[in-house]
């Protein structure tokens, strides 16, 4: 089942309420819907707490949510639980997501991740002492041509060979931001060395 | 094959700006009004005699699909909902849709939204696509400055909204129900049909779901014309289409062909061909995860189309290639796709919670050769009690699975069930 995590609620401790750049956001995302339909924004705003939360949804974050849409917290939370994009725990700065579905597995995603453990010293699943990183297997990303694939926050990193994990790993404690996309400079989910096809555009379709 | 003035998706890997001005110098938003000028009965009906069949999996026609929105408003207004939940495994041909040709999907909207009378238009992205949704977002706030949507949209005098939801990790939200569900901020359980979204679907008003790809391609069937489109492929199965294909080949690679194009050349062709030639092939799984395996003697000959691939007990899907050479552990990967269902089922259906479950366990044992060869028989039975017992198709799709490979690797299951047997016998005997 796709409960994203076992853990309850887990309480921060501190109040939780939107700042002002994620409770502008939060409107126009709430504007989206028919007058009295609010609810349907409850994804977009678990998302927005999410990342003004250091990447987590504490059990006052969740009310905050409920709070803003006139929600019950027990309906926010099982929305959080369903969508496995939602973390009820603390992650490291860098949530780091291997992709082990079948079409990533057959391009060698068990020695991404075996690379991932052994850089970080950690296992799938857990996060370093020092809070940096979290490592996750995760079900298929959707970018299967492109595979194996790890995500990165926001960016997803493609072609990746276990050789491409200590640099890109280490480019991230740093600070750094690696460049998104195919590690082995493909033209997104081109043929390796370029297009077969599409060289031979007409201006316009149709006409 | 194919010939580049025949494809649809010309900025498919981004060598162009995906934004308006790139996308108006690739043809799109052109003459958009004259097309909503035709009127809605002439929409659908060029649409229906384009042959057009549903892109996201099922492969229903388009046009017919429209046809089932109410005429007339009872006092409800009506929604398009694009669904662009891409996550079934193999598949990753939406994704290049939306960042490097949104304005295709963007056109789309509102020509299939004038076509059902609908008031607005929800594109639900999967979570993980933040960049491809920022393309999107792009896309639709120019579309919006240049009056293309909008308050009478394109002068059209039809008004017409389109927004992006973002969804948060749940492949069971590509079902269309679970994603109206998920569009209403609830979990992403699917719904007891009937009744049927075009019934009451989103907030219990007509909805029609269309995959991205599918509504993406119906301002270019309209403006070359229906019989342009229908002139591809074979009857039943034409136009073109986006293959994605992954795994063992040379090359991998998404490219848009003609419907019905064989499958060997589709890999040769496209993607270098399979990793150690071609007889180093094993097997394919040629329409994404949900749908059987094929072993390397009927991938010899078949075509990538619906009717060729359901002849022969598969199916094109999402047309999403999985090509596995030899080296290839054949029983594991089909184990990684039980793992995945168990992972996305929803939990409301018995047969399936519990049954994706069973059968990933049972797979994982058969991986080592730790089971008897009645248990695969027991297996096959299994498959056949969850599938068609769930409310929605992924009871289904966990199924398929193996059920293709129990049809096609039998003997390699078998083989792997004595040489674990052996080795206990010598472990003992020793």
């Amino acid at each position: 089942m796709s409960v994203s995590n076992e853990n309850r609620p887990v309480a921060q401790g501190a109040p939780f309420v939107f700042n002002e750049e994620m409770k502008a956001k939060a409107d126009m995302h709430i504007a989206k819907y028919p007058a009295g339909r609010q609810q349907s924004a409850v994804m977009p705003l678990l998302d927005l707490a999410q990342r003004q939360n250091g990447g987590w949804l504490s059990k006052e974050a969740l009310a905050h949510v409920a709070d803003v849409l006139g929600m019950p917290v027990m309906r926010v939370y099982e929305v959080a639980s369903f969508y496995t994009m939602y973390n009820l725990a603390p992650v490291g700065r860098h949530f780091v997501q291997v992709c082990t579905t079948t079409p990533c597995w057959l391009r060698g995603s068990a020695d991404v991740v075996a690379a991932c453990e052994k850089h970080l010293g950690i296992g799938v699943g857990e996060t370093t002492p020092d809070g940096q990183f979290t490592l996750r297997e995760v079900e298929c990303l959707g970018a299967c041509v492109n595979a194996p694939v790890v995500q990165v926050a926001d960016d997803y990193y493609e072609d990746v060979a276990a050789t491409h994990v200590p640099g890109l790993l280490d480019a991230l404690k740093r600070g750094e931001t690696p460049k998104a996309g195919s590690l082995i400079g493909r033209q997104t989910s081109a043929p390796e060395g370029g297009a077969l096809t599409l060289k031979d555009i007409p201006a316009k379709q149709g006409a | 094959m194919l010939s580049d003035k025949d494809r649809i998706f010309t900025n498919l890997y981004g060598q162009q700006d995906f934004r308006l001005a790139g996308a108006r110098a690739r043809g799109d938003w052109d003459g958009t009004k004259d097309i909503l000028a035709r009127g809605r009965d002439a929409i659908i009906e060029e649409m229906k005699k384009s042959g057009l069949r549903g892109r996201g999996g099922a492969g229903f026609p388009t046009g017919l699909k429209w046809s089932f929105m109410p005429k007339q408003s009872d006092g409800r207004p009506s929604y398009l909902v694009v669904n662009a939940d891409e996550g079934e495994p193999g598949t990753c041909k939406d994704r290049d849709m939306m960042r490097h040709d949104p304005h295709k999907l963007i056109e789309g909207c509102l020509i299939a939204g004038f076509a059902i009378n609908a008031v607005a238009a929800y594109i639900y992205i999967r979570g993980e696509f933040y960049r491809e949704a920022e393309n999107l977002q792009t896309a639709i706030d120019e579309a919006y400055a240049a009056g293309l949507i909008g308050k009478n949209a394109c002068g059209s005098g039809y008004d017409f909204d389109v927004f992006v939801h973002r969804g948060a990790g749940a492949y069971i939200c590509g079902e269309e129900t679970a994603l109206i569900e998920s569009l209403e901020g609830k979990k992403g359980q699917p719904r007891l049909k009937p009744p049927f979204p075009a019934g009451a679907g989103l907030y219990g008003c007509p909805t029609t779901v269309n995959n991205v790809e599918s509504i993406a391609v119906a301002p270019t069937i309209l403006r070359r014309g229906a019989s342009w489109f229908a002139g591809l492929g074979r009857p039943n199965n034409v136009g073109t289409k986006v293959f994605c294909i992954s795994g063992h080949v040379n090359k991998p690679c998404n490219v848009e062909e003609e419907m019905g194009i064989p499958l060997k050349e589709l890999i040769e062709r496209h993607a270098g061909g399979v990793r150690g030639g071609w007889d180093n092939l094993l097997a394919v799984i040629p329409g994404g995860s949900s749908v059987p395996i094929l072993p390397k003697s009927i991938c010899d000959t078949v075509l990538m189309d619906f009717d060729s691939l359901k002849e022969v007990k598969s199916g094109l899907g999402t047309a999403a290639v999985i090509v596995m050479d030899k080296s290839t552990d054949v029983v594991k990967a089909i184990a990684r796709l039980s793992k995945f269902y168990m992972h996305e089922s929803c939990g409301q259906c018995t047969p399936c919670r519990e049954g994706t479950g069973w059968l990933w366990r049972v797979m994982e044992r058969m991986v080592k050769g730790n089971a008897t060869g009645p248990e695969i028989d027991m297996l096959e039975e299994v498959t056949r009690e969850i599938e068609g017992h769930t409310i929605c198709a992924l009871g289904d799709a966990a199924a398929w699975p193996v059920q293709g490979l129990i049809r096609h690797f039998r003997p390699v299951m078998e083989e792997r069930i004595a040489a674990y047997r052996a080795g206990l016998q010598r472990t003992a005997a020793e």
